[in-house]
């Protein structure tokens, strides 16, 4: 195996070619300061506004609502420290989810030693949140409900239009964490009554480093990083010119190429879904069957652990990933499996692949192979699988 | 993140398997933590270690420090095979990244555990030999994080 299949694209993305050559002469040609006056940097100021516009348009938004960050946690991070900064005279409770991405999830906790109240919302075996559950949650003092459009693990999509309709309702904001969806799925800020929305660079081909976060026009939100007066005041810091103007392109390919796109994605995704559960024994599939992400498949193979699996598929030239304990760097698995009620062993035995669209049916059915391959090796290895055979067998 | 010879033993592990009527088992970890060994022993009746097999469920290096803990025992007497630590394990496979020290706990502990089970079924006592804890992990979460 010479050429690596690349299935980790929820992780990261490489930026495209295209995407390069825009950036390039940001770096070396037109290097100025956007906040200069000379000729120079009217060119840097332009490309700016050039990309907040196409982003803007992706979103359904106006151009000064996108405001450009270093990546989703600064985002999620500026979203919520600042909603409990400027809206604490109104209450001091957020509402989230047990599935939301560490950026969310250790924000929150920081605001909890901060007097700030958190409720966490459970979602049903699928990963979708209950709105019923949700709703309840609900108090005089809740200024906040962030929920993540879709899940980065199971790649869950969220029913966003609905929680966006019950935090307006209740005169409640409402930020998502749109990372992994912004690309692979149509947003629109007014139709879903997104507040906020955090999205990242590099997931979508564009470059790390570079993020945005949208906030609705109106919001009386405060500066995350202060010092000069980039991004209408609110983040200061001279602008990443070449990232930004990269993002831009990243997002005018991922949004002309939207629908061709993830319709192949999916077609290869439920392949790959199918020949998974129907060709290895005891395995599940992990979030919803339909409503996931274009680009997600992620299982779990009962008896067997995810980094040995993960560390032989890469011997394969097969880049994937696990939520098992041993890649997170603690001893528990990932809080996403767990809250969608798996037990632990079963949650250390999976694995998650995010496809692209260079992917094609030989690598997925070349992938299923080895992992058909890997499992059985790692299950006659096992004593879970050990037990499992002796306890049929009586 | 692994040296080359954990590597080795992960890919190639050594002496995979079951020992029917083995002369002793011990089985340690938990699943909850993601590692599970079990280790078998024939001990012939001068008390040599004539054969070792083991089954792990956990990691790379969880498999690694199981694969050379057999290796290490192989041919051993009990009092010798009492003498494999964790520590040793780990410098036979050119050391191991911190947070996955406890795999090489685990191995130690499977060998005690198979020779506890050993001395139990003979009605002997091994001296230096204390009975395992079943569950290494034990009171170990508070410091889990420390890493």
């Amino acid at each position: 195996m010479d050429k690596k299949i690349y299935l980790d694209n929820a992780a990261t993305t490489p930026t495209r070619p295209e995407v390069v050559e825009a950036m390039l002469p940001y770096f070396t040609e037109y290097f100025g300061n956007p906040s200069s006056v000379y000729e120079l940097s009217n060119v840097c100021k332009k490309a700016i506004g050039n990309s907040r516009d196409i982003i803007a348009n992706s979103l359904g938004a106006d151009a000064a609502e996108i405001y450009f960050t270093a990546g989703g946690s600064e985002s999620d991070n500026w979203a919520l420290k600042a909603t409990c900064e400027a809206y604490q005279g109104k209450g001091n409770h957020i509402i989230t989810s047990k599935i939301e991405h560490h950026a969310i999830l250790h924000t929150c906790e920081y605001l909890e030693k901060h007097g700030f109240e958190v409720t966490y919302v459970d979602v049903d075996e699928n990963g979708v949140i209950k709105l019923s559950e949700l709703e309840a949650a609900i108090r005089p003092t809740t200024i906040l409900i962030s929920v993540m459009f879709a899940n980065n693990e199971i790649g869950t999509i969220q029913p966003i239009k609905e929680i966006g309709e019950i935090a307006k309702k209740h005169n409640i904001l409402f930020h998502t964490d749109a990372v992994q969806a912004y690309g692979q799925l149509p947003i629109n800020v007014d139709e879903y009554h997104i507040d906020m929305l955090s999205a990242s660079g590099h997931k979508l081909n564009g470059p790390k480093g570079i993020g945005f976060l949208y906030i609705r026009k109106g919001l009386k939100l405060g500066s995350f990083v202060h010092g000069g007066a980039q991004e209408r005041h609110r983040r200061a810091g001279t602008e990443n010119v070449p990232g930004i103007v990269g993002f831009g392109k990243a997002v005018e390919i991922a949004m002309a190429t939207m629908k061709e796109r993830t319709e192949k994605e999916i077609a290869l995704r439920d392949h790959l879904i199918d020949r998974m559960t129907k060709e290895i024994p005891y395995t599940r599939l992990n979030g919803h069957r339909t409503k996931r992400l274009p680009n997600n498949a992620n299982f779990s193979f009962q008896f067997i652990e995810g980094e040995s699996l993960l560390i032989m598929l890469d011997m394969k030239g097969i880049c994937g990933s696990s939520g098992s304990a041993c890649t997170s760097g603690s001893l528990d698995p990932s809080h996403v499996l767990l809250a969608i009620g798996l037990p632990h062993e079963i949650a250390h035995g999976s694995l998650r692949l995010t496809l692209s669209e260079d992917i094609t049916e030989e690598n997925i059915d070349y992938v299923v192979d080895q992992v058909k391959e890997i499992v059985d090796r790692l299950r006659s290895m096992s004593p879970l699988y050990e037990d499992y055979v002796k306890k049929q067998q009586k | 993140m692994y040296s080359e010879k954990v590597m080795d033993h992960f890919t190639n592990p050594r002496n995979v398997g079951e020992i029917e009527d083995a002369s002793g088992v011990g089985t340690v970890g938990n699943a909850k933590c993601g590692d599970i060994m079990r280790m078998y022993l024939d001990i012939d009746e001068n008390g040599i270690i004539r054969d070792c097999k083991f089954k792990t469920f956990g990691c790379g290096a969880a498999v690694a420090t199981s694969s050379m803990a057999t290796e290490l025992v192989m041919g051993k007497t009990i009092q010798e095979a009492l003498q494999v630590t964790n520590k040793a394990v780990m410098e036979a496979l050119d050391g191991l990244p911190p947070v996955k020290v406890h795999c090489s706990l685990l191995a130690e502990e499977a060998i005690h555990a198979a020779l506890w089970d050993y001395a139990e079924k003979h009605g002997i006592k091994i001296e230096g030999l204390e009975k395992p804890k079943s569950d290494i992990h034990e009171g170990e979460e508070d410091g889990a994080e420390e890493y």
